[in-house]
């Protein structure tokens, strides 16, 4: 700012400085991994790219995690908008406690995650007679690939919405109620149109948390190429086989996937600021 | 949903019938969904780790590897942590107080190691750091290995941790004023003086809360380390690892004791995380009583 008296601002060599500093924290650590992807990716030739994509196990692969988060979409934005309702709109015990709880995601293990689930579901876990008893196969099969993803990507959505819909507040949602307006017309119409944004945001987060989610899947995966793999996995394998013109190419594919949601967020966020949470809008 | 004098001041907690409906609904799936997806695997863990017994735990943390990876995981993520907080300070700073070009760029790509998949970032970065990568090329003459040693895990952490420590300094000093260091200037402070005096002391609880952030995602990150790491037992064996070792060799109640371990230090950065704001509020409450 370069109007600023200089009592209230450091030398312009200093922010100069700083800036370059700052830019070179960045470039070393965020941007270079990133140009790697695209130089290993593409090293070869686009051909090279291009069949280390189109092999049936890179197809299966990217298939897979297309399902998994297909999956873990909905179910959490769901769930995280019930859960945001009855948090931001009614008052009861224990409300702080919640609020806590939902944030363990955040900060436990992905591979501790997957341990878990093994403990309920493997063969020595709590549901392993009913489970073999009705031939439910969950681990080393997609349902344990989902319910891991569904574990590491819970918070998210639920952790947008909270913030947003407490800054909101009830005042049109008990306008609606206090004109006559039914419950579900009342959610549809006032409710939701205020959210979306905000919602949206929640989901773009969580989708590309669901994606690239490795360390819990890993460990219920079981690894079985083509049906159990998912896409980070499959990276995992090509990369330990050192094919490494390929595990670029599908890091390439979900280095994309990834900026793409980076450039919807940043959309997000110049376009409709004012309905997000107030934590993401000033930028 | 403002609340009157009135209401603060009524003795006795009266509740007001909530026109809205819902709420049995919301919370009740909501339980249910959190019960079944996280707390049910996470009480799974809890039981059987409590199942273990002394001798049971005795023999897993007598076990040098097991320690080992325990020193690592948790002094890795700590320096990790350090630098990421530092390193956060610098961006924040700079994105919410200079102008420059590419701002708004430099701005978008903060996120970018919180998007990327961890496997794509674990070889990326072993790619660059590795004895003919772009970098490891240059400083590997010079003596300073990064892959598979103990900085190249570090490295990792920093990178997976640097959003978290960015992201809660930014909103704190956009939401600052310029009042306080202007009246410190007026009153003859340094430049200096006034930033550690006054602007630091503001952003300490978000630096605190990004530390325990970035601490808590860098002592469970499996995905960006394991490529860089080189995974040699007693030297670059990070814990939760060694969890999915343990449990490949069969040896349930070795992983169970390891996930119980890092648990309860995941338990341990959510509650200082959600103290932290209360903490300070009450210190500034007593501040400005005492002052």
């Amino acid at each position: 700012m370069a109007n600023d008296p200089s009592s209230l601002t450091e030398p312009r060599w200093l922010r100069w400085l700083l800036i370059a500093l700052a830019v070179l924290v960045m470039g070393v650590l965020v941007v270079l991994p990133l140009g790697m992807v695209l130089v290993a990716a593409f090293g070869d030739g686009f051909r090279a790219w291009w069949s280390a994509l189109a092999e049936p196990d890179a197809r299966a692969a990217l298939r897979l995690t297309l399902f998994t988060v297909a999956i873990v979409l909905p179910i959490n934005a769901v769930f995280g908008l019930l859960t945001a309702w009855a948090v931001t709109r009614f008052e009861f015990r224990g409300k702080r406690l919640l609020l806590a709880v939902l944030d363990l995601p955040f900060a436990v293990s992905p591979v501790v995650a997957g341990l878990c689930l093994v403990l309920l579901f493997g063969s020595h876990g709590w549901f392993a007679q009913w489970l073999a008893a009705h031939e439910v196969k969950i681990l080393f099969a997609r349902p344990g690939i989902v319910l891991a993803t569904l574990f590491i990507t819970f918070p998210f959505v639920v952790r947008e919405l909270i913030p947003l819909m407490q800054q909101q507040g009830a005042e049109e949602e008990l306008a609606a109620r206090s004109l006559g307006a039914g419950a579900w017309t009342m959610f549809f119409r006032v409710t939701l149109p205020k959210i979306r944004w905000g919602l949206l945001y929640g989901v773009l987060l969580c989708g590309a948390r669901a994606m690239g989610e490795f360390g819990a899947v890993s460990v219920v995966s079981g690894h079985i190429r083509g049906l159990t793999n998912t896409l980070p996995l499959h990276i995992e394998i090509l990369y330990n086989e050192f094919d490494t013109t390929a595990a670029f190419a599908a890091a390439s594919l979900l280095s994309g996937m990834a900026l793409v949601t980076l450039l919807a967020k940043f959309w997000l966020e110049r376009a409709h600021g004012d309905a997000i949470a107030a934590s993401h809008g000033k930028h | 949903m403002t609340e009157t004098a009135a209401d603060l001041a009524a003795p006795v907690h009266r509740p007001t019938p909530n026109p809205l409906s819902g709420f049995g609904l919301g919370l009740g799936l909501g339980m249910a969904w959190l019960g079944a997806v996280v707390l049910l695997p996470l009480l799974a863990l809890s039981v059987r780790a409590a199942q273990l017994g002394g001798d049971g735990w005795l023999r897993v943390l007598r076990d040098d590897r097991v320690l080992q990876s325990l020193k690592l995981s948790f002094g890795a993520a700590f320096v990790a942590a350090s630098v990421a907080s530092l390193a956060g300070i610098l961006v924040a700073w700079v994105l919410v107080r200079y102008r420059f070009p590419g701002r708004r760029l430099l701005d978008a790509l903060v996120d970018l190691p919180f998007a990327l998949p961890t496997a794509v970032a674990g070889i990326a970065l072993t790619a660059i750091y590795s004895a003919n990568g772009w970098i490891g090329r240059i400083v590997e003459p010079m003596g300073l290995k990064i892959a598979y040693t103990p900085v190249g895990i570090v490295l990792a952490l920093v990178f997976i941790g640097l959003p978290f420590a960015v992201r809660t300094v930014q909103p704190i000093l956009e939401a600052m004023g310029r009042e306080s260091e202007e009246a410190a200037a007026s009153l003859g402070a340094s430049r200096f003086t006034a930033l550690r005096r006054v602007v630091f002391p503001e952003l300490l609880p978000g630096l605190l809360t990004g530390f325990s952030l970035a601490f808590a995602r860098g002592l469970g990150e499996y995905g960006s380390v394991i490529f860089i790491a080189g995974n040699l037992p007693y030297k670059t064996e990070i814990a939760p690892l060694l969890v999915t070792i343990r449990l490949e060799e069969y040896d349930y109640n070795g992983a169970i004791a390891i996930a119980a371990l890092l648990l309860a230090a995941s338990f341990a950065c959510l509650v200082a995380i959600n103290a932290i704001p209360l903490l300070f509020a009450h210190e500034r409450r007593r501040r400005h009583r005492g002052e």
